[in-house]
């Protein structure tokens, strides 16, 4: 335990009766009083507040400004980067030589520089790759900053009562705010497929802030068993299980995220690790998909069930990577890689739980509609 | 009642043994969303795996704490498996088991062991 590294929220976690566990490095809150259940239903019905302070976030400077930093990035990311508007978001992913996943962020330009979000287990790595390879760009990791998120549909009303003007926000839209919390770096967006913001707070003024917001009869405290399940319901990746170094993003299906300008014929084609094999499956297909699934009947089809095509005997075609009951949907929900010829909505494949073929459905992803506020 | 260390409750009731799991166990599984019943008249041993149960976190095992046939079922389980948090030790029982050898519950904890066994 004495290993373990706390953000600037765990006391407040203990007061509020969490159950911590130790996830990425971090004492984390898995759940609180009310149950990953009920906290997963509050936050799709009010508001649910999540400290994600374990979450790396990194500034990128160039010398010769954003734009120059935005070209160096876009060496590590098949994203269209220098595109991005001043005050705008976007998702994207480090790739790997082999055309696999390094990790997955969130970058934003924030008129003179970058802001990037990496996931907790990867930020050291993606800090160091960031170093290696962005010649010229200054890459500051932000250590003084706690980050919480602010998700589901009483969030808009809830933020704009302490800080004015956040209502006026657009999904993928970033603004630095002065506040009576010092000043706030916030982003509409989230991962739990509500609308919703991601607030970046000064360390020493965020238990103050997470009081304030908590002190809304609308908001709860949401723990990371929630988080997991709003996620999954969303049809959002988790780093690590629904993606990883073997995955491409073309057989993520988030291909969404690479735009045109980036790809075959596009102005700043390739130029990213891996870029002859994503290039090749964006305009050839992958061989495997990310599907959702949906499995008959109550019970969970959990990641590492194996999938097959028949009933009985056979080898298996797939694996599941994520697996969880959806508390919304009110119904078993998982997603997994398949071959492409069964990936098409609809198709009924078997998964092994407890060594017996249980049926599943492919099924449309996300689980749950998103709403957000475009 | 006795309690066994894989937190079961046994209450004796009409000649037959109910067994549910503790308060305690159904905190630390956390929401339970799925409850696989085994069939009635099926025989089983000490330690068989009876009922699967998943929760938000996982699967979990309840093992037959003593020999015998499970008699009875509660099926209400399947289809309301959050019961399991509501009232584990009153309305959702799993099993009623008729119990082939009851001298295997002498060894068991009563309430004020099991307690001091949870800490």
């Amino acid at each position: 335990m004495s290993d373990l590294r706390v953000t600037p929220l765990n006391a407040l976690h203990r007061e509020l009766g969490a159950k911590m566990v130790p996830f990425a490095g971090y004492d984390m809150p898995v759940q609180y009083k009310l149950g990953v259940m009920k906290e997963h239903l509050h936050c799709r019905a009010e508001a649910g507040l999540f400290d994600v302070s374990h979450m790396g976030q990194v500034i990128l400077r160039h010398p010769d400004g954003v734009e120059a930093a935005a070209l160096a990035l876009e060496s590590l990311v098949p994203v269209d980067v220098a595109g991005l508007a001043s005050g705008r978001q976007r998702y994207g992913f480090f790739t790997n030589e082999a055309g696999g996943i390094m990790d997955d962020l969130m970058l934003a330009n924030r008129g003179d520089h970058l802001f990037v979000v990496v996931n907790a287990a990867c930020k050291e790595a993606d800090i160091a790759h960031m170093r290696a390879h962005l010649t010229g760009c200054e890459v500051e990791e932000i250590s003084d900053r706690a980050l919480l998120a602010l998700q589901g549909p009483k969030a808009e009303a809830v933020l704009e009562a302490l800080v004015p003007g956040v209502a006026d926000m657009r999904f993928m839209d970033v603004a630095i705010m002065a506040s009576e919390y010092g000043e706030l770096w916030i982003s509409r967006s989230g991962y739990t497929g509500e609308d919703g913001y991601e607030i970046s707070v000064p360390a020493s003024e965020a238990e103050e802030f997470a009081r304030a917001l908590l002190s809304h009869e609308a908001v709860e405290p949401i723990g990371l068993g929630a988080r997991d399940s709003l996620r999954l319901e969303a049809g959002l990746c988790l780093y690590g299980h629904d993606i990883d170094e073997e995955t491409s993003p073309v057989e993520a299906r988030l291909t969404w995220a690479i735009q045109k300008l980036r790809r075959a014929g596009g102005a700043r084609e390739g130029g990213f690790p891996g870029a002859e094999r994503i290039l090749a499956e964006l305009s050839d297909g992958a061989a495997r998909h990310r599907v959702g699934l949906r499995p008959e009947g109550r019970a969970p089809m959990r990641e590492g069930t194996e999938l097959y095509a028949e009933a009985e005997g056979g080898t298996p075609i797939g694996r599941v990577t994520s697996g969880a009951f959806g508390p919304t949907i009110e119904a078993p929900m998982s997603m997994g890689y398949v071959p492409k010829d069964v990936s098409a909505e609809g198709t009924q494949l078997f998964g092994d739980v407890r060594g017996k073929r249980q049926p599943v459905t492919v099924a449309a992803l996300p689980f749950t509609p998103a709403n957000f506020k475009r | 009642m006795k309690f066994t260390e894989e937190h079961e409750w046994l209450r004796e009731e009409d000649g037959l043994i109910v067994v549910g799991i503790t308060e305690h166990a159904a905190e630390q599984l956390g929401d339970v969303v799925f409850v696989e019943l085994p069939e009635e008249g099926t025989e089983v041993a000490k330690d068989d795996e009876v009922v699967v149960i998943e929760s938000v976190k996982a699967a979990s095992d309840i093992l037959a704490p003593i020999d015998g046939e499970i008699v009875e079922v509660n099926s209400v389980l399947a289809d309301e498996p959050a019961k399991v948090n509501d009232d584990p030790l009153g309305d959702a029982w799993f099993f009623k088991i008729k119990a082939s050898d009851p001298s295997q519950m002498d060894d068991m904890m009563d309430e004020a062991a099991y307690k001091a066994f949870i800490g």
